[in-house]
């Protein structure tokens, strides 16, 4: 059961869902968790592990042979990026324009142009228990292939289990693939008009991808009519309202979980993953 | 000499742009003819890399000097890489006219 939480807007409470759901259906099932938040990724601030393994993410970029280079200017012609420009006397490449598709190397005459590994990322698995396992992807400074590194969590994450994908705030690329192969898509708003405009957005992504989709109302004040209606207008199910809570804004701030620390939130967040599943198998 | 100026449009009449890059129209002006010629940035357009892109065409039509208002790290690497020599010249309103009357008198600082 793969299941991705986003919500457009930045801050709802994406990392809060995730980490409790994560967390309590590990107590009496396998369960992958998979920050695929790259750019700041912090699930792992929930659950200290000492022993990380840490792998890195590479993308191919073109190594030039200068020797064999006959400045014909083919790989900078065919580069849509701009990542190649031929002087007068060698080919100057810029790594941060290139996307990796290879094409430099396919339009070289000469044979001058191999493909060679370039760090953009990491990796970082932690045995959480037993039962949880936890997958950061974590972009270098100065990078932008998200995407990539993305991919790569969840290549590592695998499909067994529970694999919960957290992701990122927006409803570019980077969440896109986040999404991308999800049974079922959590959808984390708030009761203000910002959550509800960019529950929309995302709203739009899941249902543009074909992924069923429920929305869950976190810092509730009670007047979430809005919320509601909208889900009532789209047909979605509202799966759970968190409310605007000083204890749980407290145990949050402190690095810990609602459910962790109460049996009551573990029960709830273990129905919360039920009715994902029955969603997904009804549907 | 071939000199280029990033311009707002394609004639000599036409106001500088201060975006080397992004300028919509590259002059080229050859200094031993006399003779402008006229070229749109076929980048100017583009989502990122514009400004290799236009070290490239400049590299491709074989200027010797860049006159513009500023031009950006990668780009400035490729130009020098490239040997071209990039003069400042940042007068807003001025037009293209102007930027190669200013080339000719002189003491244009260098990038």
């Amino acid at each position: 059961m793969k299941i991705s939480v986003a919500s457009g807007k930045g801050g709802t409470g994406k990392s809060l869902v995730a980490a409790n759901l994560a967390w309590s259906l590990s107590g009496s099932e396998q369960v992958t968790l998979v920050d695929c938040d790259v750019e700041e990724p912090n699930l792992h601030l929930f659950f200290p592990e000492d022993q990380p393994s840490v792998s890195t993410v590479t993308m191919q970029v073109p190594g030039v042979d200068q020797d064999r280079c006959t400045l014909c200017g083919e790989c900078a012609g065919f580069c849509a990026f701009g990542a190649l420009v031929v002087a007068k006397d060698q080919v100057l490449f810029f790594p941060e324009h290139c996307h990796s598709c290879g094409g430099c190397a396919i339009a070289c005459p000469a044979g001058a142009i191999t493909e060679l590994p370039r760090p953009i990322g990491t990796i970082t698995g932690r045995m959480i228990s037993p039962s949880l396992h936890l997958v950061t992807g974590t972009l270098n400074e100065g990078e932008v292939l998200a995407v990539k590194v993305i991919r790569a969590a969840k290549e590592t994450a695998g499909t067994g289990g529970w694999v919960i994908f957290d992701a990122s705030p927006g409803t570019s690329c980077p969440v896109v693939e986040t999404l991308q192969g999800s049974d079922f898509c959590i959808l984390v708003t708030e009761s203000t008009p910002f959550g509800l405009h960019d529950l929309a957005l995302a709203y739009d992504v899941t249902s543009q991808m074909g992924i069923p989709s429920g929305v869950i109302i976190n810092r509730s004040d009670g007047k979430d009519e809005a919320a509601h209606r909208f889900c009532d207008e789209k047909g979605i199910p509202v799966l759970a309202v968190i409310p605007f809570d000083r204890k749980i804004a407290e145990i949050q701030g402190s690095g810990d979980l609602i459910s962790r620390r109460d049996p009551s939130w573990k029960e709830r967040f273990c129905a919360i993953g039920r009715a994902c599943r029955s969603l997904v198998e009804g549907a | 000499m071939r000199i280029c100026i990033p311009a707002k449009g394609p004639d000599a009449g036409d106001f500088v742009d201060e975006r080397f890059g992004r300028a919509p129209y590259y002059l080229i002006h050859d200094t031993d003819t006399g003779k402008t010629e006229s070229y749109k940035n076929p980048a100017a357009e583009a989502m990122g890399g514009v400004g290799p892109r236009a070290a490239q065409f400049l590299l491709d039509h074989t200027v010797n000097v860049l006159v513009t208002a500023r031009v950006g790290g990668n780009a400035l690497g490729a130009l020098k890489a490239g040997g071209i020599i990039i003069l400042l010249y940042d007068e807003a309103g001025s037009t293209v006219r102007d930027a190669i009357a200013a080339y000719s008198r002189g003491g244009l600082r260098e990038q």
